[in-house]
């Protein structure tokens, strides 16, 4: 049932010369659903969410991605890209501190935004900015409009980040690592004020999460990427309990939770583009390789043959577990 | 001597040999009051305030605790490039910065691994010549064994010959930091000292470095000191924890027996703010770490302490014991100990 989904990314491609950075990526997202992106370090989830907003540079981008009411985000004119940023989809960054502008207070970033998009006057943008500040749980938020960005805490920084983020009521969240330059105690704070946020507005969000934990706490779905591909997908307590691709396997034994004695390491790394297989792209590493997985990839496969809907479980591997 | 030394057998460590002794140890740093940039004037910024720490021989220690909290300036006092400002610190019985200053054996046996590894190696020499730097320095081996002296390095460290030929420039982060622990142990210390050694790495690199350094700690018999703000990998890596906050420890004891059962209030929140896998998501710890220029009035946390009572505020709670192996600064501990 794709009407009812929010965005649907079909086929997304993009290269940077010759390394194909992503190949046919498909994702599809409900409304009021959260959604994790995880894999390791260059498996392109930061160049998922930059391509949804049309920012990615000296690349080309192939495939569709249909939001909904709005069109092909790949394909749109610039122009009209611009409107659709802030007011239907909006990104969150890692590092709070460098996407906000040093120049100026973060009030000032805030109302910009407010008037810009909302078309608000001058006072009732700062009315609007006072009450944003204070939802994502700025104490003293008439004061703290007036400071800088670096005369704020990383923490500080990520929840004025979010405010200008969800200013305009966006139906789509991307949040790439919001929290992974943060303490454990601040990234708790961050991600339930995001969730609670998005979900009282009944908005989608797609995080790119490192933590598998994190992902299995606040998100109801869950990507798993590898160089560039999906390998699995579904629901996160499938994917994460009954996984079925070796790769999901791998990241899952790598998480050192507490009273955890017995780590065992994954050999080897992801191959460089020039060298990647032609066939599976995790057969250099995978323990459960077998001869076709080096010339033919496996493609995207119900794990279970009665649920084949765009949000079911998926996997690509030709020896499942 | 020519190959790289046997593994030393690990030994139960002799009651009594500390390696480092830190007693109420205090670093105040003069800075210029905030916002006031034309000043000639100063405040005291105390990063450690009143820091009781041991750390026998053959043990590993965590050190963990908000951005902050002071960890880094501890480890520098341990490593003698700072001098407290009041208290004392003590290597094998002896000031720190006097045993620093007579000679090279304490730079010899304490070695330390920062957190930037890319920042801290010269990126216009080779592999082979930064592993080489450290044992020519410390007369480790005669020139002609240099060369097969990093082979042997690099090996230990799980990196392949040939990377000795290669630049900084040419290594994925998880090799770099290969490199800089392979650096470390090139003058076989006894303790290693690291400062977020594996964060911001992805988990298989991280999981590949963290099975690394735990080898290398009980085949060497390492003493080791492990700043991490990850309480998992604190509880894999390391057999005893120190959980700081605001310049102070407030609780220490064995990493298992303190996660299972954290006694202060702040390691119990640091214990819920941790993922677990499919927990729904705790409430998170209220408010941010307090400027140590304005610290709370009685006990440090009692800001953000959700057990705080009425006498928190009016007095301050000392690191006291708390059953036989632990230790804790709070009037309300959570947990009972155990006797
Ligand atoms: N500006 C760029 N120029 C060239 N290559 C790039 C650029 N940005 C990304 N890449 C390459 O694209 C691939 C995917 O990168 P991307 O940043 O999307 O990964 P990621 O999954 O977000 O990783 P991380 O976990 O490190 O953030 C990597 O191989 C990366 O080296
Ligand atoms: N050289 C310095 N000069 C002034 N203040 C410092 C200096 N080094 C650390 N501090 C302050 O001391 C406190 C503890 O810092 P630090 O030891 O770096 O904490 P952590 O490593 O736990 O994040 C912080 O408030 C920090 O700003
Ligand atoms: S297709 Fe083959 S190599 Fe790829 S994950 Fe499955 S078993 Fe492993
Ligand atoms: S002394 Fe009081 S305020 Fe401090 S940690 Fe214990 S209960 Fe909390
Ligand atoms: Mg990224
Ligand atoms: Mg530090």
């Amino acid at each position: 049932m794709t009407h009812t989904n929010l965005l649907t990314v079909s086929d997304l491609t993009v290269h940077r010369g010759a390394a194909k950075i992503l190949d046919r990526v498909n994702l599809s997202i409900a409304k009021g659903e959260t959604l994790a992106l995880v894999g390791e370090s260059g498996a392109g989830k930061s160049t998922i969410a930059t391509a949804l907003m049309q920012l990615l540079d000296g690349a080309e981008v192939e495939g569709r991605a249909e939001l909904q009411e709005a069109g092909d985000l790949l394909s749109l004119p610039a122009r009209q890209m611009v409107k659709l940023r802030g007011r239907r989809l909006s990104m969150i960054f890692q590092d709070a501190g460098a996407a906000l502008n040093p120049a100026y207070t973060v009030g000032r970033q805030l109302t910009t935004t407010l008037r810009r998009n909302l078309g608000l006057t001058r006072s009732a943008a700062h009315a609007k900015a006072i009450e944003l500040f204070t939802s994502v749980g700025i104490n003293d938020a008439e004061a703290r409009l007036s400071a800088f960005p670096h005369q704020l805490s990383g923490g500080m920084q990520q929840r004025v980040m979010v405010a200008i983020a969800l200013a305009c009521n966006p139906d789509l969240l991307l949040a790439d690592e919001p929290t992974s330059a943060l303490d454990v105690t601040i990234q708790a704070q961050i991600i339930r004020l995001i969730l609670s946020l998005t979900r009282e507005r009944g908005a989608s969000c797609i995080f790119v999460l490192h933590d598998l934990a994190l992902a299995s706490q606040s998100c109801d779905r869950i990507v798993v990427l590898y160089a560039g591909q999906v390998v699995e997908s579904g629901p996160a307590r499938d994917v994460l309990t009954h996984h079925r691709h070796p790769y999901t396997r791998q990241l899952e034994s790598c998480v050192v939770e507490i009273g955890r004695h017995d780590l065992v390491a994954p050999e080897g790394a992801v191959p460089p583009h020039d060298q990647m297989p032609k066939g599976c792209r995790f057969a250099t590493r995978c323990p459960r390789a077998l001869d076709r997985c080096a010339v033919e990839a496996p493609p995207l496969t119900p794990a279970n043959p009665a649920r084949t809907g765009a949000l079911d479980h998926v996997f690509a591997c030709w020896n499942p577990e | 001597m020519n190959a790289l030394p046997e593994p030393k057998a690990q030994t139960a460590p002799t009651p009594g040999a500390a390696v480092f002794e830190l007693i109420e140890v205090e670093k105040t740093f003069q800075i210029r009051p905030p916002g006031r940039r034309f000043t000639r004037e100063t405040v005291g910024l105390k990063a450690l305030d009143g820091v009781r720490l041991r750390v026998d021989k053959g043990t590993s220690l965590a050190l963990v605790g908000e951005s902050g909290s002071g960890k880094s300036t501890l480890l520098r006092v341990l490593l003698g490039l700072d001098a407290p400002t009041g208290g004392r610190a003590l290597y094998h019985g002896r000031p720190i910065r006097e045993a620093r200053a007579i000679g090279r054996d304490f730079a010899r046996d304490v070695a330390m691994v920062y957190q930037d590894a890319r920042g801290s190696l010269d990126p216009r020499m080779t592999i082979e010549a930064l592993i080489a730097e450290p044992l020519r320095h410390f007369n480790i081996v005669p020139k002609d064994q240099i060369k097969s002296r990093v082979a042997e390095l690099l090996n230990r460290v799980g990196l392949p010959t040939d990377a000795a030929r290669r630049y900084p420039a040419g290594l994925s982060g998880g090799q770099v930091r290969r490199v800089a622990i392979a650096r470390a142990l090139a003058s076989e210390p006894s303790v290693l000292v690291a400062d977020e050694a594996v964060s911001g790495l992805d988990v298989s690199t991280q999981a590949q470095l963290l099975t690394l350094l735990r080898r290398l700690q009980k085949d060497m018999g390492l003493t080791l000191v492990f700043i991490t703000h990850d309480l998992g990998v604190a509880s894999y890596l390391c057999e005893e924890i120190a959980i700081m906050y605001l310049g102070r420890i407030v609780e220490t004891g064995p990493t298992d027996a303190v996660l299972n059962a954290p006694a202060h209030p702040y390691a119990a929140a640091l214990r819920a703010a941790a993922p677990r896998f499919f927990e729904p998501m705790p409430d998170p710890l209220p408010g941010e770490i307090p400027s140590p220029l304005d610290l709370p009035k009685g006990c440090r946390f009692s800001t953000r302490c959700p057990a705080a009572q009425p006498d928190c505020q009016t007095r301050d709670p000392q690191l006291g014991r708390f059953g036989p192996a632990r230790a804790v600064a709070c009037f309300h501990p959570l947990a009972s100990p155990e006797t």
